[in-house]
């Protein structure tokens, strides 16, 4: 459905997008997980037909984003990373304008946005300007949904949302691809959305670091990843890190993430820590998306 | 010294008939970091916004850093740090011009600005960018900058409005890092995120809900008192 082959794109000195390859298939919810600056709204761009690539080629639905770029436009569900819908006009207008611009009707395809549209009626009224940051999206999303395009394409709808819109939000990306059979790339910050795609690229620096389903990308980890709660984290972290044995340290939440270049000298660490009279606990544990993406981060 | 740095008291805002912030009661410790969740539109901006002097509140008192947020409020801007991540340091602005700039602003004398630079160029080894334009700097690099400009004058306490949003898991680590130095060096640290795992990290959390504070406590405090796993899940039963 998706095909990008060799993409480039470079702005002055800065090289956004490095000889990027990727493939969606019709009906995936595929994520684009990486931090600001990966590179992962120049893809956006050029997927969308407003950027040309320096070098490589992207076809959507089979169409080329650089000589078909009309009939692509006509099929495809954009949502910018920056609020890009009109402030002054109520949630209803703007609805309708998108619709108009389309050359279709709200009532027409209703059946799309109906989900998400009842969350947003108590508002109707309301100009775009004065809704809260999860309205706004939401809002977003059924502008980027009135012309039932096939592909649906979303540069972090949620950042910068709080954990509960963040979970309807994806909420109602699931209910589109399994009602609808749409298409969609999603990028987002948050690894812990990730796990709710089909397939990941992680991407870094214009380079992606890996491409894979969540499980898989988490089972990559190379080492096994150890989980330590202490009554002082950061100091234990301090004193982890000075250690031989330590390959990595992270804080993960309450608990310290950790690997050792041999895993076998969890002996050794437990045995220090204890002679520093340290009250913690260590056990085994299953690496996540984050660990996996930091552990790729490092070896770059 | 008094040992609390924000002590307020039914505080309230109001904007025509809608309480953003509706009565609120908390303090905070010195040398604490204080996290401060809600959804978005809870009031935490509104909230924030009368901590630091910007707005005032329509009833209710409160103190920070030792002064009245209604009647001392120029007094009170010279003790806090602030940084957010939409805003912090001029992108115009060579690196080394933004700390002058922000060290003037808060009235540091010339060879403190000076010697503080020196230090913090050594700490986070930024030698080789100092006389780098701000908005060439990638952005996990431009927020553990924009903290330590924050934190240049060594106000009292420091607000810090979702500074991490965005930036790469490892560079959001180093940032949590220098919020550790800081409460150790004794600089109160007021946090709001919306990544739940940094939640964690504070000494005690608290949940805004439609304008009230509806939890506040350590992590485990809050896990044992909503039966929950992690922070995300009372998060979630919380706002739902």
């Amino acid at each position: 459905m998706i095909k990008i082959e060799n993409i480039s794109k470079s702005y002055e000195v800065v090289k956004a997008l490095d000889n990027i390859s990727l493939n969606v298939e019709r009906g995936k919810l595929f994520g684009l997980i990486g931090p600001d600056g990966a590179g992962k709204t120049t893809l956006f761009r050029i997927l969308t037909t407003l950027l040309v690539p320096d070098n490589g080629t992207a076809t959507l639905m089979g169409l080329d984003t650089v000589t078909d770029y009309k009939e692509i436009r006509k099929n495809i569900g954009y949502m910018p990373g920056k609020f890009s819908l009109y402030l002054d006009l109520s949630v209803q207008e703007n609805l309708e304008f998108f619709a108009k611009v389309f050359k279709t009707s709200v009532e027409s395809n209703f059946e799309m946005i109906r989900d998400i549209y009842v969350l947003l009626e108590p508002f109707k009224n309301r100009r775009a300007r004065d809704l809260s940051g999860g309205m706004k999206q939401k809002l977003a999303l059924c502008c980027a949904l009135i012309h039932k395009p096939e592909i649906l394409l979303l540069d972090e709808p949620t950042f910068g949302v709080d954990p509960v819109s963040r979970k309807e939000f994806w909420d109602n990306l699931k209910k589109l691809q399994k009602n609808d059979g749409i298409t969609t790339i999603v990028s987002t910050p948050y690894m812990d959305e990730a796990s709710l795609c089909d397939e990941v690229a992680l991407i870094q620096n214009g380079k992606i670091m890996a491409v894979d389903t969540p499980q898989n990308i988490s089972k990559g980890f190379h080492h096994t990843l150890f989980g330590l709660k202490s009554e002082n984290n950061y100091k234990t972290l301090m004193f982890l890190r000075e250690m031989d044995e330590v390959n990595s340290a992270f804080m993960f939440g309450n608990s310290i993430h950790l690997t050792l270049h041999n895993h076998k000298q969890f002996i050794n660490v437990e045995q220090k820590l204890r002679e520093k009279n340290f009250n913690f606990s260590m056990e085994r544990i299953e690496p996540n998306i984050e660990d996996s993406f930091m552990e790729l981060m490092e070896k770059e | 010294m008094s040992n609390k740095v924000i002590e307020v008291e039914n505080l309230t805002r109001a904007f025509g008939q809608f309480k953003a912030v509706d009565n609120i009661t908390f303090d905070v410790k010195r040398g604490e970091i204080f996290g401060f969740l809600g959804a978005n539109g809870a009031g935490k901006t509104t909230a924030m916004k009368m901590l630091t002097g910007i707005l005032e509140p329509t009833s209710g008192s409160g103190k920070v850093a030792g002064f009245d947020i209604k009647t001392q409020r120029n007094k009170l801007k010279y003790k806090i740090g602030y940084m957010s991540q939409k805003f912090s340091l001029y992108e115009d602005l060579t690196l080394k011009e933004n700390i002058r700039f922000y060290g003037g602003i808060y009235g540091l004398r010339r060879k403190e600005i000076v010697e503080r630079t020196e230090k913090m160029v050594e700490r986070l080894g930024l030698g080789n960018i100092e006389n780098t334009l701000i908005a060439e700097i990638p952005l996990g690099w431009k927020q553990k900058i924009a903290f330590s400009v924050a934190t240049l004058h060594k106000p009292d306490i420091v607000f810090l409005d979702e500074p991490t949003s965005g930036v790469d898991p490892i560079t959001r680590r180093q940032f949590w890092d220098l919020i550790y130095q800081a409460a150790e060096e004794g600089i109160t640290v007021f946090v709001t995120t919306h990544y739940m795992d940094e939640a964690e990290y504070c000494d005690r959390i608290s949940m805004m809900v439609r304008g009230k504070i509806e939890a506040m406590g350590t992590l485990d405090e809050l896990l044992t008192k909503h039966d929950a796993k992690d922070m995300d899940e009372v998060f979630l039963k919380l706002a739902r």
